[in-house]
């Protein structure tokens, strides 16, 4: 089975007044057409690796790798006008919040229409009937409606419906989803990650799943990497996940506290800087 | 900050700390980072060493004036720019016209110092007491900055002087007096921005009154944003004096602040272009300085690049 | 006596055809030493009733009590003596410019204290924070001792209720725990009376005893920590928040979703 993504020996560098920062330190991974989750705490430097793939690491940041392919072709040496078709069609990102990530003054279904006709060459008409299909696809049931409304008329939930809609309009082999529900709330985030869950199968997508919620991560995706300073420190089937043997993995595990197992103490994790000099673990299929 | 300067090192790591020590130490700590982030930039430290030249010019101006920026010489009157003597060439009254800028650099630095003391504080008085309250105190604060901010300020200014007399000082307050209403809309919008923050909820909760929050709190964060604008103002400034004095309502003769000296250039502009242009190319340096600190300046001093 | 008593609060924001209720009908009773949770979704009412009792938000009527006091309109300076408050963010709720030290010290002299020196050392050790901490920036420390600083604070006036609004939610998850250990043994040693508003149904089954679930403004169940657990919720709305808290996938989505999509 070929693979739809392979990265090899990634690192990200940032110009600091200390000196560099190494966000990502040489990491090696492959997507095939799978759902893989990538957790770790914030600077672990999980969502810089999937603003790397798409290259959007502005300067003075610095990217390097042995080779970004993504189905065979190194997109780290094609021109940046090339890459914005690789965005999009390619690979394509939801961001955490859709507030953010949506023009306030556009209607959402224009929106989405625009991000049709840039990669396709079709009529309007043509891609506001493909857009109410999106937004049908996305579970919205008045798709004529929400079509017509603004951004700051739709619930989060919603908006991030729209998103996934939007990002997968294109038609993308991957989908990089970076805490696509953390903004959201409890009683609609599954409901979300199912919609995207079932799209990404539906379509032979692959899904990179960026999160900090391990049971988020094990409940949605096939196989887990787990980054720790820069590098993965473990990788591991999703369904296995309890049987993590890295000390990090399971000090997470253990430091979330539980419905239905309580506990009088909360296990505390405690870090090894041991942990920061260890190789990186490949995540090679 | 070479390898081979080891106690310089330590110095510097001591100010690079992570875990201040005292409260000394955390202060001349934040001031030492705050310094490198400003000479990170060329452009900055290019106006900030053309300020220093200007002041180290005032300070200094009768030991290093090469003439006396009164005595007349109405041999060598309208002398060009590098004749004998006269390095910048001379006026209609045969005064050197190097000697007069560089006394005129005094009353420029007088100016600008006696404006940025009155306008930004009267502006953030006003601003921040306004975006605090709110209210009725809100809207008749505002009001009246919107009041002067409606009428031209040369304008108004020339308003001020005219009923006040013509005089440096005069010129000074007529400025200040235009001056402070963009300050006390900067002030109140940052205000706005921090008085619901969590922060100003917490000391609430711990019982501090309006005054302490103002005082303590909200001042320190609108200071940088002013402080900004005020060396983007200055160019501003230093032409409105100028202007003034180019009116004759500012500094009287012989007086040689710039903008009188350019004004009296004005009779010879076609014949003898250094007499105006000279000092308006001062003005122009030193304009161009503040806008390039100011620039600087913003980077240091915004509170969100601090984290950075 | 009770540490918190609430009955028929009633907060709103805005006159006329703008108002929105915020808080209708809420009733509950925090005992002296007891630990509350207020669980509810984003615009629930939740963190508004914290701000009522707090003082922040003037337009509410109903009878707010504590420590059997009754609360006016007013709130004077022996009431924040007694009554702290927690932040969410301890990105937002920590003043850029201020050391830690000045933070703390501010606080001490605010409620009257001398000794100020001593009492900020003490402080900091109290909350897990070495002396190295005293004259950093909040830029210079991370999230977690940032709301260690927040809660140092909100401890210096020695008060005997907290206020706790999502204190962990900004926080990754290891350093949650070591916040939600500290708030325990904090109430511990110092018979603290909680109430902690959060969205996250396994901390507050961490913290609280009691809970109380709120839904559009309104108060949809009261149930204790072992109900809880037990998946005991008889009010609909309460099953789905412990469903999807538990990470389980739902049966039907769409029926689900109506109810939600609605507010």
């Amino acid at each position: 089975m070929s693979n739809l993504l392979d990265v090899e020996n990634l690192w990200v560098r940032f110009p600091t007044r200390s000196g560099i920062f190494e966000a990502v330190r040489g990491i090696s991974f492959s997507l095939a057409r799978e759902r893989l989750g990538i957790v770790g705490e914030s600077g672990s430097g999980k969502s810089v690796t999937g603003r790397a793939i798409l290259r959007l690491i502005r300067p003075p940041g610095m990217v390097a790798a042995d080779r970004i392919d993504l189905e065979g072709k190194d997109i780290l040496r094609i021109p940046e006008l090339k890459m914005r078709d690789v965005r999009g069609q390619g690979i394509s990102m939801i961001m955490q919040d859709p507030k953010f990530s949506l023009n306030p003054v556009m209607r959402v279904g224009d929106q989405i229409s625009e991000a049709y006709l840039l990669h396709a060459d079709t009529s309007k008409a043509q891609a506001r009937t493909k857009t109410i299909e999106m937004l049908v696809a996305v579970s919205i049931r008045d798709p004529e409606r929400v079509y017509n409304m603004y951004p700051h008329e739709v619930s989060g939930g919603m908006g991030q419906r729209i998103m996934i809609a939007m990002m997968m309009i294109p038609g993308p082999k991957i989908l990089i989803a970076d805490e696509p529900t953390s903004a959201l709330d409890v009683s609609v985030r599954m409901q979300v990650l199912e919609i995207m869950d079932r799209l990404v199968r539906e379509r032979g997508m692959g899904l990179i799943f960026i999160s900090h919620d391990l049971n988020l991560v094990s409940t949605f995706c096939d196989r887990v990497l787990i980054m720790y300073g820069g590098k993965i420190v473990e990788t591991c089937k999703a369904d296995r996940l309890h049987e993590a043997r890295h000390p990090y993995t399971k000090g997470l595990l253990n430091s979330l506290p539980r419905l239905d197992a309580p506990r009088d103490r909360l296990d505390v994790l405690t870090r090894d800087p041991a942990w920061r000099d260890q190789p990186s673990v490949s995540g090679m299929l | 900050m070479s390898v081979s300067d080891p106690p310089n090192q330590g110095l510097r790591a001591w100010l690079l700390t992570d875990a201040p020590s005292s409260r000394r130490h955390a202060r001349l700590a934040a001031w030492y980072q705050g310094w490198l982030s400003f000479r990170a930039n060329p452009m900055t430290m290019i106006g900030f060493a053309i300020l220093l030249f200007l002041v180290f010019i005032a300070a200094f101006a009768p030991w290093l004036a090469p003439h006396d920026p009164f005595a007349q010489d109405l041999a060598a009157r309208l002398q060009p720019p590098g004749s004998e003597n006269y390095i910048l060439g001379s006026d209609g009254l045969g005064r050197d016209i190097l000697s007069r800028l560089m006394y005129g650099s005094r009353i420029t630095l007088y100016i600008v110092t006696l404006v940025v003391i009155i306008a930004p504080v009267a502006g953030l008085l006003v601003g921040t007491v306004a975006g605090y309250a709110g209210g009725w105190a809100d809207v008749v604060l505002m009001r009246i900055t919107d009041i002067f901010l409606a009428f031209p300020r040369l304008v108004l200014a020339l308003a001020f002087v005219a009923a006040l007399g013509a005089g440096i000082e005069n010129a000074v307050l007529a400025i200040s007096l235009t001056a402070w209403p963009p300050y006390a809309r900067i002030a109140r919008a940052e205000t706005l921005t921090f008085r619901n923050s969590d922060f100003i909820h917490a000391v609430r909760l711990q019982g501090a009154g309006a005054l302490r929050i103002i005082t303590r709190h909200i001042w320190p964060l609108c200071v940088s944003s002013l402080v900004v604008r005020v060396t983007l103002d200055m160019a501003g400034i230093i032409l409105a004096a100028a202007g003034l004095g180019f009116l004759g309502l500012g500094a009287q003769p012989p007086t040689p602040e710039w903008g009188a000296m350019i004004s009296e250039g004005r009779r010879f502009i076609l014949d003898h272009w250094w007499v105006a242009t000279m000092p308006g190319l001062a003005i122009f340096t030193v304009s161009l300085a503040f806008n390039l600190l100011g620039d600087g300046l913003r980077d240091v001093l915004d509170p969100k690049e601090g984290s950075n | 006596m009770s540490g918190i008593l609430i009955e028929n609060l009633n907060v709103w924001f805005g006159e006329g055809h703008e108002r929105v209720d915020a808080v209708k009908r809420a009733s509950f009773e925090v005992p002296e030493g007891g630990s509350f949770g207020l669980v509810g979704e984003s615009g629930s009412g939740k963190s508004t009733i914290l701000r009522a009792l707090t003082g922040m938000v003037p337009s509410w009527n109903g009878r707010m009590e504590i420590l059997g006091k009754e609360l006016g309109a007013k709130r004077d300076r022996s009431f924040y003596r007694k009554v702290q408050m927690v932040f969410q963010d301890p990105y937002a709720s920590l003043h850029p410019r201020h050391s830690v030290d000045r933070v703390l010290s501010e606080t001490l002299q605010l409620h009257g204290f001398g000794d100020i020196d001593r009492r900020v050392s003490k402080l900091l050790e109290d909350v897990g924070l070495g002396p190295e901490f005293r004259f950093r920036y909040p830029h210079q420390v991370s999230g977690g001792q940032r709301q260690r600083v927040a809660i140092a604070r909100a401890l210096a006036s020695e008060p005997s209720i907290l206020l706790l609004d999502e204190p962990t939610s900004a926080l990754d998850v290891s350093v949650q725990a070591e916040i939600l250990n500290l708030l325990t043994d904090l109430r511990r040693e110092r018979n603290l009376t909680y109430l902690m508003v959060t969205h996250d149904l396994a901390v507050v089954s961490h913290v609280c005893t009691e809970i109380a679930v709120m839904q559009l403004g309104e108060i949809v169940e009261l149930l204790n920590v072992d109900d809880m657990r037990n998946l005991r919720a008889s009010h609909p709305y309460t099953s789905h928040l412990l469903r999807s808290s538990l990470g389980r996938r739902s049966e039907s989505t769409e029926a689900e979703s109506v109810s939600t999509e609605a507010g």
